[in-house]
């Protein structure tokens, strides 16, 4: 079987490399018997590969086989590569023997629609129920829910899952319907409709039935492809925000256009793919989530597009220079992160230990706390008050000549992931 | 200048800040037994380890602060940093001679030291979660062996025997000789007699592997090299997740 095995095994995992979710978070189910596997709230990751993303789960294709021709997917109908699927049982052990040597948190199962949707889907929960079933297997499980497939394949599936996933791909309609002809945003927000109701009534009878089986318990996501449309950064994250508030999703990926076609002219030709801006859609999605911004703090009509040399924490400060300085000594904790440069784990170590006597510049630096931007934006004790009066156009031209600074003596091109 | 020496277990450090307490004599060194040198500058206190007045210790601080606080010393112990039985000291000293809980309040050194270094420790713990690599040997034990920069092996146990209920496991510290073995029922210490495998690749003797086990490690690091977007190359971002040192022991960071 390894020859075999071993080709399917490069093909389809080459397929899946476009899919950026790999997290392995949100869920924490238990190794009940002496089954195999558990699964951590907080995820894990177990390795990292050579662009520098995460490796949680074995992320992988059921087949590469599609019937649709979505101009920015490398699978679509009309490219010219070689097509193979995996069995189920092949699935099943590959699973199994990575885990067991602890190489992953589990499995992500995603696939071109081979047949018709509800061939596809079956498959695909098949392999879950022969892993929890047969195997034991109670690590974490993420599933993709194939649009079109009969409800009751979606429902089944997510007994299996720990978290379900539809992707939206393109951020607006018309650009979506340009793209890919068979596809309407419909198509996509009735599976991803399905999963949250299932997921909302699971949770009910939970509250009744401490037994009531649970439904995809770390919640749902879905991703855009960003920069392959001419969607702007108000639109894509007004639509982010709206998953989250309406489709009760769990995260929402960006990921930056990797060109699958040059001659396609309905698809922009680029160089390379836009990292910069999915990074800081990353991070103003971050805000959205745990900073308690909304989306129009981030961007709005006068400033439809993210600023790509400043993380939009800092964009909004400088555009907003009359709520600062913040007294790091007396401001809710909510204030203190919306200063730029303190993090979450920095804002509750302030506010922690503000409680037994006034902090200055050396408590903060000592507990870690980077004042470089910071300091532009807070007033402690008997420190940094001189600030404030300086200019927003002012402290960018700062900001950037020492970010400039050190980028010159590292590697241009690199760039954090998260800042 | 008082010096006190103990032997370098947690539970020789904890008489010793009992010792110290009972005797008001302030600990100005701390040093193990084994790395004292004779001097005639100074006449040292030498702390005999006694559990329970390490037990006294530890349930005083139990009263004045939370389990999960409390184990913040522990954790900073297991750093074997320079220094750090200096830092637990004062720590404890604070914390009893205080009315309030000490442990968050990060404007004094000691706790924020302690905290910092505790951090470290856990984050080198979280390391092995994502970094052990079992492999399968023909005895059907699924061996890995670390290095950690910390001593985390009193840290890992729990975490590998819920997740491999179901597999014999051994997860060995190669620098410090000594390592934890699951039957299936409990986790124990082991230290190995033998050195079936190679310190510096962690690899087990190609004798004793199980027959698929490499064909798994191939299609393992076929799997590694397949996900990759080459279009994203980004170097940095992948050493900084994943130093250097512990690639050795990676199968998918070797040929």
């Amino acid at each position: 079987m390894n020859e075999k095995v071993l080709k399917k095994l490069s093909i389809l995992a080459n397929a899946a490399k476009y899919d950026v979710s790999c997290s392995s978070s949100g869920s924490s189910r238990s190794n009940s018997g002496n089954g195999l596997g558990n699964t951590v709230y907080g995820g894990i990751c177990h390795s990292f590969t050579e662009d520098g993303r995460c490796i949680s789960l074995l992320k992988i294709l059921l087949t590469n086989h599609c019937i649709y021709d979505c101009a920015y997917c490398v699978n679509r109908v009309s490219n010219d590569i070689e097509r193979t699927a995996f069995t189920v049982d092949e699935l099943a052990d590959l699973t199994i023997n990575f885990y067991r040597r602890n190489y992953i948190e589990g499995l992500f199962l995603s696939s071109g629609v081979m047949r018709n949707p509800d061939f596809t889907m079956e498959r695909l929960m098949k392999v879950a129920k022969k892993l929890r079933e047969e195997y034991r297997f109670n690590a974490y499980i993420h599933l993709k829910a194939i649009p079109g497939a009969d409800p009751e394949l979606i429902r089944q599936a997510g007994l299996y899952a720990d978290r379900m996933s539809v992707n939206i791909e393109i951020p607006s309609e018309p650009s979506l319907k340009l793209l890919a002809p068979e596809k309407d945003f419909a198509s996509v927000y009735k599976p991803m409709g399905l999963i949250k109701n299932n997921i909302i009534s699971a949770k009910e009878e939970k509250k009744k039935f401490r037994n009531a089986p649970a439904f995809s318990p770390g919640g749902q996501s879905t991703q855009l492809v960003i920069g392959a449309s001419p969607e702007n950064d108000k639109l894509i994250l007004n639509l982010a925000s709206s998953l989250y508030d309406n489709q009760k999703l769990k995260r929402v990926y960006y990921s930056g256009y990797v060109p699958v076609t040059l001659t396609d002219k309905r698809l922009p030709a680029l160089k390379q793919p836009p990292l910069i801006r999915e990074n800081r859609l990353y991070q103003a999605d971050w805000l959205l989530r745990f900073y308690e911004f909304k989306v129009e703090e981030i961007v709005n009509d006068e400033n439809p597009d993210l600023d790509l040399e400043l993380d939009p924490k800092l964009s909004y400060a400088l555009r907003n220079p009359h709520i600062f300085p913040v007294d790091i000594n007396k401001a809710d904790y909510e204030m203190i992160l919306r200063v730029p440069g303190i993090g979450v784990k920095s804002a509750k170590l302030i506010v922690a230990s503000r409680r037994f006597g006034k902090l200055d510049e050396g408590h903060l630096k000592k507990m870690g706390i980077v004042l470089k931007r910071a300091k532009y934006f807070i007033t402690c004790n008997q420190l940094t008050d001189g600030h404030k009066d300086i200019l927003p156009s002012i402290i960018r031209r700062n900001i950037l000549n020492e970010k400039h600074k050190m980028l010159m003596k590292k590697n241009p091109y690199q760039l954090l992931l998260f800042e | 200048m008082t010096t006190f020496l103990y032997d370098k277990t947690f539970e020789g450090l904890l008489t010793l800040v009992f010792e110290s307490f009972r005797l008001k004599a302030n600990a100005d060194v701390i040093l193990g037994k084994r790395n004292y040198q004779v001097s005639l500058l100074d006449n040292p206190i030498e702390i005999e380890t006694d559990i329970e007045k390490a037990e006294r210790v530890w349930k005083g601080l139990l009263t004045k602060t939370s389990k999960k606080s409390a184990e913040m010393i522990y954790h900073a112990f297991l750093s074997e940093m320079d220094g750090v039985e200096m830092w637990i000291y004062k720590y404890l000293k604070l914390a009893f001679s205080e009315k309030y809980d000490v442990s968050v309040n990060y404007r004094e050194e000691s706790v924020l030291q302690i905290k910092q270094i505790q951090q470290s420790v856990l984050r080198e713990a979280h390391r092995m979660f994502m970094f052990v690599r079992f492999q399968r040997t023909s005895a059907n034990i699924y061996f890995s062996p670390i290095q950690p920069v910390y001593d985390v092996i009193p840290l890992i146990g729990k975490h590998f025997k819920n997740r491999f209920k179901d597999q014999i496991w051994v997860i060995y510290d190669t620098l410090r000789n000594y390592g934890l073995y699951y039957d299936k029922k409990n986790v124990q210490e082991i230290k190995l007699e033998q050195q079936n495998y190679s310190k510096s690749s962690g690899k087990i003797n190609a004798s004793l592997l199980e027959e698929k086990e490499e064909t798994y490690q191939i299609l393992w690091k076929n799997y590694f090299d397949s996900i990759n977007i080459k279009e994203r190359k980004n170097l940095k971002v992948q050493m900084q997740f994943m130093p250097k040192r512990f690639w050795n022991y990676l199968p998918e960071m070797n040929e």
